[in-house]
Parts: structure tokens; sequence; C-alpha cells
């Protein structure tokens, strides 16, 4: 009798932002069907000497889809240079993120339940290879294309959950103007991570195939059930399932072995020394919630069912701060006269009558105010 | 042909005086190289000078072949740019060309600027203008060649280790390490990219402030650069030093051999007859500091020459040299997995600890000075066959460097009728203090106008 299997799927997803200029460069990120080699200058080519300065709006279309996505926006952030060597890479590194995404830990409800997401972090594309019987052609014109690249849990049960949650985050990418979402234009790529494990199992299987080359949604669930009929055949037979880099091929309608991956390529990651470190305060990260609510709220019916968990929650916590500071005085000069005795014991020295004061603030504000702006206001004033 | 040197302060006062002609500066330098070059062979590429737009208030300027130069060969010293014509200029370039400097030619340098002496260059060797069988210095060594020997007021130079430093101090001539991300650094051929710091010779302080009065500055290409606001280096320069205390890192004095010592004793007693108070400092993590250096610099080099694959411009990779190859392979090592956390990140840890130590000597001093290098200019072929004994000609040199700090390196005197030199290092952003210190110290000790024999042919 055969053993159940179940599948362990894990997605990453790439999309290419709908930015004006490229990620580290200020050529037009508008390279759709643009002459090869048109669109490039020294940095995106990699030429001697050249420098990369980052796209500040590639980072907040990130960030954005990341609080979308319930993650948690990382205060600190910052490159890192992935290196090793290919044709269409003219610097011999790709500047990305390693130890410090841009954000980490979200999630996504599907109706086959929630799908944890590990991280969305920024980097660049590589160059495009066409390869001829006269040798291979090289275009630049992708090349510093602005990438966030976004990888799931191993939380994926079935193709039709990879295809939904898919669907639904290319529609937030959508809905959301941080890409066109496209896939035949290459806007949005998929790659997958697939094993299996005995069904009931807690454990993690002790391998794992990668799957590349996967145009469409289509694609995705053909290769995803072939796949799992083709690792239950080889566990059924009692062998092990080699770990590998694995293509679609439409025409066959297989995936074909392309790479073994019997141990992970070293890539040297290092902090990128040409990019200081990021660093975003509260009010920057307060804002970006105010634009997604803003955002969002125009387009209620457009959003997936499931996509935000709790629409009403995301609207509280961006009315959370109130910072005007107009308004913030006078609430602030009202607790100062209703309580002049607390007044007395901070001038006197007792330094955490602070924290009671701005909580008198909070309790008039129901919690809206935001803490800090009323602490500056109260050291000015007292 | 003109017979007085020609410091960028005399050229500019005698056009304003209307005592001679651009065109008139232009063939005394021109005639000077052609004449002397052969044997110095500081410049790879000398621009024709009908090429040029002479006239108004222009001045001559050489770049070390680090700086892109649009439509000019940039080589970086090696053999896989031998033919390498680069389609943009460096932003430091662009900035001078603004000003009226213009660019003559390319100076010889270590292939990549990798080497002390100049001896990695896979051109030419550079000799040093006071003695033809010793080194100018590396890695700038055409830069202060060139100068030294009066055939450019000026030349751009960069300092990663002491690469100005060095050189300045083997060649009687004035080099600026301004603070790391003071100028920009697009454009210039990367080393160490957490280090490379873009300066310049020349003979005088007072040249020396003008030029960084023209390249410092933030730039939107280099997500490096400073914002803060650049000074006016000139004004104030003639203040003296009178009061300012300036500390002498005792871990630096152990190394120098006895006359060197002497020469360091002698110039300290001058700084005190200025009226600078001399206070004995210590930084004591100063002997981690060249370790550290040669694991993060070959780390950020192999990574920064990955991307000569001879595919869209340059040769393939079996033209680089051997200092290249030796880097590329020390540096790939140390990123390894495995090895990355004993080796590059422990690297980074003590550098926080030579950081440190300024941060905590500053708090007591305004200034520091110290000798550049331990004894006289080496000959020529003494340290090629060595590379760890190169590399520990670094060792005054890079804790400046490690830390961002700006440094000036000035003539010291004279060893045995060879260049010696002497540098002054300040806060983050303090040239302006350094090029004061600098100023009052050549004014009284005139060593820069000791110039090499062979001038005197030029009647200068």
């Amino acid at each position: 009798m055969d053993i159940m299997y179940e599948p362990v799927i894990g997605l990453e997803i790439h999309i290419q932002l709908n930015t004006k200029s490229k990620m580290f460069c200020s050529c037009s990120n508008d390279i759709w069907k643009k002459s090869p080699n048109s669109v490039t200058c020294p940095t995106c080519l990699g030429l001697p000497g050249a420098l990369p300065v980052p796209n500040e709006s590639a980072i907040r279309k990130t960030q954005l889809l990341g609080l979308s996505l319930n993650c948690k926006l990382n205060k600190t952030s910052s490159f890192a240079r992935k290196n090793y060597f290919y044709p269409d890479l003219p610097k011999g590194y790709q500047i990305t993120q390693f130890s410090q995404p841009l954000c980490v830990n979200g999630f996504l409800n599907t109706s086959f339940g929630k799908v944890d997401i590990r991280r969305i972090h920024l980097e660049e594309d590589t160059g495009k290879s066409m390869h001829t019987k006269e040798g291979t052609l090289l275009d630049f014109n992708k090349s510093g294309v602005p990438l966030a690249e976004l990888v799931t849990e191993p939380d994926i049960k079935s193709a039709e959950q990879a295809v939904e949650l898919g669907r639904k985050i290319r529609e937030l990418a959508r809905s959301l103007g941080v890409s066109n979402a496209d896939m035949e234009k290459g806007n949005m790529r998929l790659e997958l991570n697939i094993s299996l494990r005995e069904t009931g199992s807690q454990e993690l299987p002790k391998y794992r195939v990668e799957i590349k080359n996967i145009n469409s949604f289509r694609f995705l669930r053909n290769a995803i059930v072939y796949e799992i009929a083709r690792q239950e055949k080889i566990l059924n037979a009692g062998k092990v399932v080699e770990q590998e880099t694995r293509g679609w091929n439409e025409k066959s309608k297989k995936t074909v072995s392309q790479r073994k991956k019997e141990e992970e390529y070293d890539y040297r990651y290092f902090p990128e020394p040409d990019i200081p470190q990021m660093e975003f305060s509260d009010s920057y990260i307060a804002n970006l919630k105010k634009d997604l609510s803003k955002t969002m709220s125009g387009k209620a019916e457009n959003v997936p069912e499931g996509f935000l968990s709790e629409p009403k929650e995301l609207k509280e916590k961006v009315e959370y701060f109130i910072t005007d500071e107009k308004e913030l005085s006078k609430i602030i000069n009202k607790i100062i006269a209703e309580n002049p005795n607390p007044v007395l014991d901070y001038k006197a020295g007792k330094q955490g009558v602070l924290q009671f004061l701005i909580g008198c603030v909070m309790k008039e504000t129901q919690g809206k105010a935001d803490p800090k702006v009323c602490s500056a206001i109260f050291l000015n004033l007292l | 042909m003109l017979n007085n040197f020609l410091t960028i302060q005399q050229i500019l006062e005698g056009y304003k005086s209307k005592l001679f002609s651009p065109k008139e500066v232009f063939d005394t330098f021109y005639d000077r190289i052609k004449k002397s070059d052969p044997l110095i062979k500081s410049f790879i590429t000398l621009c024709p000078k009908d090429s040029l737009k002479i006239g108004g208030n222009s001045v001559p300027v050489a770049h070390k072949d680090i700086f892109t130069t649009k439509d000019i060969k940039t080589t970086a010293g090696s053999n896989i740019l031998k033919n390498y014509i680069p389609p943009y200029n460096a932003v430091v370039v662009e900035r001078l060309n603004k000003e009226g400097f213009l660019s003559i030619g390319k100076l010889n340098c270590d292939a990549f600027a990798h080497g002390t002496t100049g001896e990695n260059s896979d051109f030419q060797i550079t000799k040093n203008p006071y003695a033809q069988d010793r080194t100018p210095g590396g890695s700038s060594s055409g830069s202060a060649a060139a100068v030294s020997a009066g055939f450019i007021p000026v030349a751009t130079a960069t300092d990663t280790g002491g690469s100005i430093r060095l050189p300045a101090s083997f060649t009687n001539t004035v080099g600026i390490k301004p603070t790391y991300g003071r100028v920009s650094r697009y454009g210039i051929i990367a080393m160490t990219s957490s280090m490379d710091s873009i300066g310049h010779i020349t003979k005088t302080i007072w040249d020396n402030a003008f030029v960084l009065g023209i390249t410092a500055g933030f730039d939107e290409k280099d997500a490096t650069s400073s914002r803060n606001e650049k000074d006016n280096y000139l004004s104030g320069i003639e203040k003296g030093i009178s009061k300012l205390k300036i500390g002498v890192p005792k871990e630096y004095i152990t190394s120098l051999g006895a006359e060197l010592k002497a020469r360091f004793v002698q110039n300290i007693k001058t700084l005190e007859s200025l009226g600078a108070e001399i206070v004995e400092v210590s930084l004591p993590h100063t002997e981690y500091a060249i370790t550290a250096y040669y694991i993060i610099t070959p780390s950020e080099i192999s990574s920064n020459l990955a991307r000569f694959d001879g595919i869209r411009f340059g040769k393939t990779r079996d033209y680089f040299g051997e200092e290249a190859k030796r880097r590329i392979m020390m540096g790939t090592y140390s990123l390894s997995a495995g090895y990355y956390e004993d080796y590059y990140l422990k690297a980074q840890k003590v550098r926080t600890l030579v950081i440190n130590d300024f941060k905590n000597v500053f708090e007591k001093v305004d200034a520091l000075v110290a000798p550049v290098f331990p004894s006289i200019p080496p000959k020529l072929g003494e340290s090629i066959t060595d590379p760890v004994k190169m590399y520990m000609m670094d060792v005054l040199t890079v804790p400046v460097n490690l830390a961002g700090l700006p440094a000036l390196s000035v003539p010291g005197g004279f060893v045995d009728n060879l260049p010696t030199g002497i540098q002054f290092i300040g806060k983050h952003f303090n040239e302006k203090l350094l090029y004061r210190v600098g100023r009052a110290f050549e004014q009284k000790t005139r060593y820069w106008e000791v110039f090499p024999s062979h001038l005197d042919s030029f009647g200068v």
C-alpha cells in the first residue's frame, strides 16, 4: 500500500516595480520594446568608477507592499552584495538585501488557510541573455530595474493554493500601484520550492526541488501537479528525491533537470559599502501607513477577499498618531492646568511624572496622540 | 619658456598682472615633460597640446590613471584596461574642468592602485625625481613624481591606505587625504569602496587648499558623499598655531629609524616654536590596524574587480597582474562561508576599536602629528619581491583610512638628501585646521623650495 504524501511548497515572487527610473541610476525604467542597450548608463552597465544611488520610490513601494501583507517594516535596513559570475550580471555582483531586508514576518490569507511571508526585500534585476547559434547576445536594458522579492514560508499545500496566492499578490501589486505585474512582460516572475512529506508529519522534508521558468499561473499549476506526481513515484519506489533545480518545459509538459543543487552556492554576501545603512523614523512609517490606507480605501471592492484580514484594524492603526503640534499643544496646556501638583513635582526634579502627564494626554485623546510629539511639547513648555 | 617653478598661486597671479599668458605656461610645462619625463616616466598618456582649449585662467592638471576621463584612455595602470576609453568623466574631473583646470594627461600608478612603491604598474616604473634609483612612493607614483619634477602644479590622486601621503612624503610635495566622503568617488575606479579618499598633490599648502575648495562637496551620484557644507579652506590659513594642542601618538614613533626619529623630533620642536602645545597621546590598537586593513581591503577588491570580465570592455582576466590576483584570492577567501566571521567580520570589529582610539584622543587634542614612513624612500627593486614586507610599509598610514579621518602630508625635511614627510591628522571634516597647521609649518621650514636638481637645467 503506497504511503500518503503531502506537498510542502514555498513561492518566491519577483515583482518589477513601476518606478520612473531604475533601482540605482537615473536611467528610465520604461524598457519594454526598446532597442537593445539603448537604456543604459555607466552605473547599470557596471563600468569602472560608476556608483549606485538607491531609488527612494522603489523603497517606498516595497514597504507599501510589505505593510499591505501585514509585514513588520525594519527600522534599519541595508543593501548587500551577492557575488557570482554570469555574463548578464555586469558588476559580477548583484546589489540585493541579505540580513536586514525592508519587510519581514507578514502573512496572506487564502481560502485554504494562512500563508506566512518570510520577507520582502529590494534588489536590482540583471541584463537579458539571448542564446543563438552564433553565440549569446546580451541586452543590458533590464540591468538595474528594481525588483521586490517576496519569499513565503513553505506553508502552501496545493497547486490551487499556490495559484490563489499568486493571483492575490498580483492583484495587490496592481491595486497598490507598485507594479503592472504583467507576467507576459516579465513584470512578475515565479519560482517555487517543492518537496513531499508523509501526510500528517510536522517536519520539513530533508530535500527541496527548485522549479524555475514559470511564466504563467497555468504553468504554475501544471508544474506543481507534475512535480507532485514525479516525486511521489520516486519516494514510493523507496528512492531519494535529488535536490536540484528544474525548469518547466511547456512543450513536453514536464519539469526538466537544469542544475544539481547538492550544496548551496557561496555568494559571499557582505554589506554594500557604496550605500549607507537606511534608517526609517516612526513618523516616516506612520506616513506610509496613512498613504496605504488612502490607496486602499478607494479600492475596497477590488481588494481580494482575505487580503487585509482586518481592514478596520489597519484604519485604526493609521489614525493612532495625532502628530499635529497645535492640536496637541491645546490638549497639553489643558492637562498642565488641570494637574498643578504633578507639574510642580516634575519641575522639582521628579522625571517620572512626565510619563503620568503623557498618560493623561493619551486618556484625553483615546490613545491617539503620538507620545513622542507629546513628550517634546511637554519638555518645551515645562 | 618660463623659469620659475610655477605653483598655481604664482600662475594665477602671473595671469592677473599680465606677466605671462596661459599659452606660455602650458608651453613651459609641456617642454619640461618632453625633456625630462623620458627619465622620470610619470605620464602614461599625454594629451596633444593643440587638443586643449587654452585661454582665460587655464591651469594644467593631470590625473592619476584611475580617474575616468571622457574620451581619454584610462588604464588604472593595468593591462586589462590598456585600450579602455571611458564614455564619461569622473565628477572631480568635471569640477576641475569647470574652474579652468585642463587635463593634460594621465599619470602612472600601481595597477588598480594596489601598491606602495609604484612597482606594480603593468606599464612602467616611475622614478623619484630626487634620486632616480629610488621609488617616488605609491600607489600615486606618477602623481607625486610629476608635481615634484615640475611637470604640473597639481595632480589628482587617491589615498586608501596611504597612497597620497606616502608618495608626497617621498617627493617633497604636499598631499591631502580628505575625510572619507568629502570628495565624490564617482568615476574613480574603486579599490576599497569603504576607504577610497579622493585627493591631490601640489608643491605648496596654498595650492592644495585652493584645489580642495573646488573638488570638495556633496555629489548626488555618490551615496557615500557627505552633505556637510564644505569649508573655505583658504580663509584663515595664515592664522598660525599658537595655543593649538597637537598630539604625538607614541605608538607611531617606536618603528622609526634613528635618522627619521631625529628629523621628527626636530619638526616637533619647530611646531613648538610656532606656539603649539605638544602632547603625548596613545592610540593603543595601532598594531592591529594593518592586519584589519589587509583583510577588509582585499575583500572589497575581490568584489570590485569582478566587473573586469572582458565582456563589455577591457581585456580578459588572464591579463590581471600578480598583485591583483593575490588580492582577489585573499579577498575571496576572507569572504567565504566558514571564514567570513573569523576574518571579514572580525576585521570590521577591530576597525571600530581603531575608530574609538581616535575619538578618545580627539577629546584631548585639536590635531595629531606623526611620521609617514619609518625610513628614507627605498631603492627600486628592494621591496617588490616580498608582498608582506610591502604591506607593512603602510603601517603608519592605514589607521587613518580605517577611521575615515583627514590627513595632510607636508614636506618634513631631508635625510641623506632624500625627502621625508610629516603628516597632520584631524577630526572628520577638519581639513581647514590641517591646512592652517601645514601652512605655519611650511612657511617656517620652507623645505618645499629645495627642488630636484634636474630643474636647474630649466633655470628654475
